[in-house]
């Protein structure tokens, strides 16, 4: 319990982040929302493309069912 | 600078939400979906017997029937979980609301619209041993119906002007008036009764699999702003 007040007193120490710049605000939306988003989306798409349309044989054949069942063109 | 936590937290949300769903849609699949497409397959196997005379024919691997069948079809759905997780993820990150899984059903509801609804109105989910055109033919259409639906539903929900969401309309519905790619003379193998069945099987399965995918995606990834 003694180590509450210790932590709050550190909390008080340390300084806040000065506003940011309408620049820097950009940089920071595009570094942490638009990039990993669109590279999770492209990871996204490359594992549909590779379970869903990829025309290798045995890709096919093994994800036969699977295509079928979620109606993509097969065959 | 790239938020590699960010990525992380998505990667991380997607593997498990494709994992469960995925799991999940194989359970539901057992229920209508795999027998009948198993049915129709004896039908598919006795046509392609009946024509070929010369049993001259090249087999690539195929998982045998039974586990092994079941174990890739899982993969499969799991490979398709993840990736429409990720797509979910990837738009829940960039709209700027905290994700919840009520506000991820309605994104599973949107995907399975998009990727499933729409692209079977034209081209229904078919069993094997269906007349179909050319594999290339199909997959643009159901490409353009995919990426019509996909921005016509964006405008329509999100767009703030009339204009916009007359747009968004005329692209849900211009695939559909141009038309998918059919066969001269549609016909299968399996009896008519049996290709219907699998057509509402696989709409009842799909709604499953994405009203999960959607709800668990809004419950794992969790964001503040």
């Amino acid at each position: 319990m003694s180590s509450t007040p210790v932590l709050l007193d550190n909390a008080q120490k340390i300084p806040l982040d000065p506003p940011l710049s309408k620049g820097e605000a950009e940089g920071r939306e595009i570094s942490d929302k638009i990039l990993p988003a669109m590279l999770a989306g492209i990871l996204g798409l490359v594992l549909l493309y590779t379970a869903g349309f990829a025309e290798a044989a045995q890709v096919h054949n093994a994800a036969h069912d699977g295509r079928h069942s979620a109606s993509f063109p097969c065959h | 600078m790239f938020n590699l936590t960010t990525f992380r937290e998505l990667v991380i949300a997607a593997l498990w939400t494709g994992l469960l769903a995925g799991l999940l849609l194989t359970a539901v699949q057992q229920i209508q979906v795999i027998p009948t497409l198993l049915q129709a397959e004896v039908y598919e196997e006795a046509a392609v017997v009946a024509k070929a005379e010369n049993g001259h024919e090249h087999h690539d691997w195929q998982p045998e029937n039974g586990w092994e069948r079941t174990f890739f079809t899982a993969v499969a759905n799991i490979s398709l979980g993840v990736g429409f997780a990720l797509l979910i993820g990837s738009v829940m990150c960039l709209r700027s609301r905290p994700s919840h899984w009520r506000t991820g059903l309605l994104w599973g509801m949107a995907g399975y619209l998009t990727f499933f609804v729409a692209p079977s109105l034209g081209l229904p989910p078919e069993v094997p041993g269906t007349e179909a055109v050319k594999l290339a033919d199909r997959q643009s259409w159901w490409l353009i119906t995919v990426l019509d639906t996909g921005f016509g539903l964006s405008l329509l929900a999100f767009a703030k002007t009339k204009t916009y969401k007359f747009f968004g309309t005329v692209l849900l519905v211009s695939p559909h008036l141009i038309g998918a790619p059919q066969p001269e003379v549609p016909g299968s193998a399996a009896p008519a009764e049996l290709a219907q069945t699998f057509i509402s099987a696989a709409f009842f399965a799909n709604a499953i699999f994405w009203l999960a995918i959607g709800g668990l995606m809004g419950q794992f990834y969790k964001k503040d702003s």
